[in-house]
């Protein structure tokens, strides 16, 4: 699964510390998250999605779609 | 860069450091009881089996770690390693024992059971995990750099 956490953590000038923070996990979450390495649970997708303020399909992409 | 421990991984830190100075210490005990004064019958079962509980109690520290560890990468990390353990003790114990079947190697494993190749495959697993995870930080560091 694609997603764009790595665009929009850069648009609110965000460290992955600080959205590990925020999410309430730890830096390595966000990072395997962000390369694509792992794939969130649903709550934890939802809780990204919140604290960007954006629905789930607007972060996470389905394989093949572009960013 | 170093990451704090977890609440969950500071707790089973401190069940592992217990456990296992249990196991130091009943070794010892047990070892110089059966030199010294060898207890014989249930006693002799109850006294030898007590080094074995502390090993009994780190795997329940492991399974307490994975319960209570509420990152669930950090988890999947985890359940990744404790698979990687069993894979590597099995494997071993599985060869290991068709050598002893056809008489290749003496019977026995001289005290390195399967607890302990269990432990070291846990042990490869978790220096793998922690490679992969400081590879993919530092690789972050230096884009976040440029």
């Amino acid at each position: 699964m694609n997603n764009r956490l790595r665009v929009l953590r850069a648009e609110h000038g965000w460290s992955q510390q600080d959205l590990a923070d925020r999410l309430g996990v730890s830096r390595q979450s966000v990072n395997a998250i962000e390369k694509g390495r792992y794939d969130p649970s649903l709550p934890l997708a939802f809780t990204i999605a919140d604290v960007f303020g954006l629905p789930i399909e607007a972060i996470f992409l389905r394989e093949g779609t572009p960013e | 860069m170093a990451t704090k421990p977890s609440p969950a991984m500071r707790r089973y830190l401190i069940r592992l450091t217990t456990c296992m100075t249990l196991f130091v210490f009943l070794i010892f005990a047990v070892g110089w009881l059966f030199r010294h004064a060898p207890p014989t019958g249930a006693l002799a079962w109850g006294a030898a089996v007590l080094p074995a509980l502390p090993i009994l109690g780190t795997f329940w520290t492991i399974f307490r770690l994975l319960e209570e560890e509420t990152d669930e990468y950090i988890r999947h990390m985890l359940v990744r390693q404790s698979l990687f353990a069993t894979a590597f003790c099995l494997s071993i114990m599985t060869v290991w024992e068709f050598l002893q079947n056809y008489d290749v190697v003496p019977s026995g494993t001289h005290g390195f059971g399967a607890a302990f190749l269990w432990f070291v495959g846990l042990g490869v697993g978790g220096m793998v995990n922690g490679l992969a995870m400081r590879r993919d930080c530092a690789e972050d560091e230096l884009e976040e750099a440029e």
